[in-house]
């Protein structure tokens, strides 16, 4: 579980969060969504350390992350999975590498039982055969996969996904979204998703947080987003021509 | 005050590269890997660089010295101070701070914008330390073998070019190059090369690792890490050889 108390952070004097507070629940998918530029991705580094947040707290199981020293942080960040927007694979090395590249780290395990791990965590994310590849080597939907059995090779607690979906396909991103949500709920770990993809948030959204102008504006299941009657999240939600037949064809 | 704060921000920077690393097995295996792409892919580029300036030094040396009463030996042994002291160091430094020198700032001026440095943070690795160390610890113990392997070569360049130009005979060139040998001045361009290597590899790393923004700002920090370390480097030559010489 991870909890977010009164975050505020601001980039040269314009503020950019403005007194969040959120808990994301261990075995859901929670989903941060808002228009570009409302702030959903400054709270996701702020939550992993990336930014220094200006005030406020971020809790992880009860520990204070953002005031540990580094070598503290160390330790928790070592639970973290993350996949980033554009996946962010070593490009000097194979897929294999690069998804055993923890367990090199931080691992006493013996060359074979790393391979094993490896092997399952390219199987989970329909990888095996492009192992001995190099990232350039693969589309946008691979990569993602490849980043995502990096991220859980380590049995990690707590899983961050930045714009998961962003640049691929409808089809593809729908197996990257219950890719995702399959391993929230086989390792029961805390998700926790930047997205601003209306089908992620109907696929996968077992929590929802909308941001709007570097605030919390909502917060609530996927089933109640649809009939949240909030103006700026109806704005949000509705935005496409087709949403907006289906819920004139639903009212 | 611009200068201060890159300065404040180089030393942070430093202070992050020489922590304790995670897993030194990890950064051994990085080294041997840096050794041979910084290191060992240079061998051609310093070897050809070499035996031209050896050759150009040998004749403009000779053509500057056309005096009955000046032995012609002279025109090897100015040429072996030439190459000795000042070439196979410092210009073989500036050579290798536009090619090392740009390829680490690119390097890590992608992975700063792919958030692939971002990727190492997370997983609790220190990113500096696992990515520029290896660098640094690689090009300080190939520096001195590029400069020995420099003034090789450039001697041998100036006997081929001075030979077969006709300016001087290949008994007076290695008369030349052996009269008034002090050993002292290969010590001097040794510890020359190995300070220049820990220049070029730090302050490209600097420009590359805190790229910001994308592939225009990667090329803007790969062209102001060779500049940064071109100067550093002659700055530091003029300080090296008034502290080593004096």
């Amino acid at each position: 579980m991870i909890e977010v108390r009164n975050l505020n952070k601001s980039f040269n004097n314009t503020q950019v969060l403005k007194n969040i507070s959120a808990l994301f629940e261990r075995g859901k998918a929670n989903l941060i969504i808002g228009r570009s530029g409302s702030g959903k991705t400054v709270l996701l580094k702020s939550i992993i350390g990336l930014h220094d947040v200006d005030s406020g707290d971020i809790l992880f199981e009860g520990q204070c992350f953002n005031i540990m020293g580094l070598k503290e942080r160390n330790i928790i960040r070592r639970k973290f999975g993350m996949l980033f927007q554009g996946a962010a694979l070593f490009d000097s090395l194979t897929i294999n590498e690069n998804v055993r590249f923890n367990l090199d780290m931080f691992t006493t395990m013996s060359v074979l039982e790393k391979q094993k791990r490896v092997d399952h965590c390219l199987d989970m994310v329909d990888l095996e055969n492009v192992t001995h590849l190099y990232p350039s080597e693969l589309s946008g939907g691979m990569k993602k996969r490849a980043g995502i059995a990096r991220a859980v090779v380590m049995h990690p607690s707590y899983l961050f996904c930045d714009e998961p979906n962003s640049g691929l396909d409808p089809k593809t991103a729908n197996i990257i979204d219950n890719l995702i949500k399959r391993i929230t709920l086989e390792l029961n770990i805390t998700t926790v998703i930047n997205t601003h993809d209306m089908n992620s948030v109907i696929e996968i959204g077992d929590k929802v947080f909308f941001i709007h102008e570097g605030q919390k504006w909502w917060e609530g299941s996927k089933e109640e987003i649809l009939s949240s009657g909030n103006l700026e999240l109806d704005d949000f939600v509705y935005a496409t021509e087709l949403v907006r037949k289906l819920k004139e064809q639903r009212d | 005050m611009m200068l201060l704060r890159h300065l404040g921000n180089y030393v942070i920077l430093l202070k992050k590269i020489f922590s304790w690393p995670e897993k030194p097995s990890v950064y051994y295996k990085q080294t041997v890997r840096e050794l041979e792409n910084l290191g060992v892919n240079s061998i051609g580029i310093i070897a050809i660089i070499s035996v031209f300036m050896g050759g150009v030094i040998t004749i403009q040396t000779a053509y500057n010295i056309e005096n009955p009463l000046l032995p012609t030996y002279l025109i090897g042994l100015a040429a072996r101070d030439s190459i000795l002291l000042e070439f196979s160091s410092t210009i073989v430094a500036l050579i290798l701070a536009g090619k090392v020198g740009s390829s680490i700032a690119s390097e890590l001026g992608t992975m700063s914008v792919t958030e692939q440095i971002d990727a190492l943070e997370i997983m609790g690795i220190n990113s500096a330390g696992y990515l520029i160390l290896p660098k640094i610890i690689a090009l300080m113990i190939f520096a001195p073998f590029l400069t020995i392997m420099s003034m090789i070569i450039g001697i041998f360049g100036g006997w081929a070019a001075g030979t077969f130009a006709g300016v001087v005979t290949t008994t007076n060139y290695i008369q030349g190059i052996q009269f008034a040998f002090i050993p002292y001045y290969i010590t001097y361009s040794l510890i020359k090369s190995v300070i220049f290597a820990f220049i070029i590899t730090t302050v490209s790393a600097y420009h590359g690792y805190y790229t910001n923004g994308g592939a225009l700002e990667v090329g803007r920090s790969s062209t102001r890490a060779v500049v940064h370390s071109s100067v550093v480097i002659l700055l530091f030559n003029l300080l090296l050889t008034q502290l080593l010489l004096s």
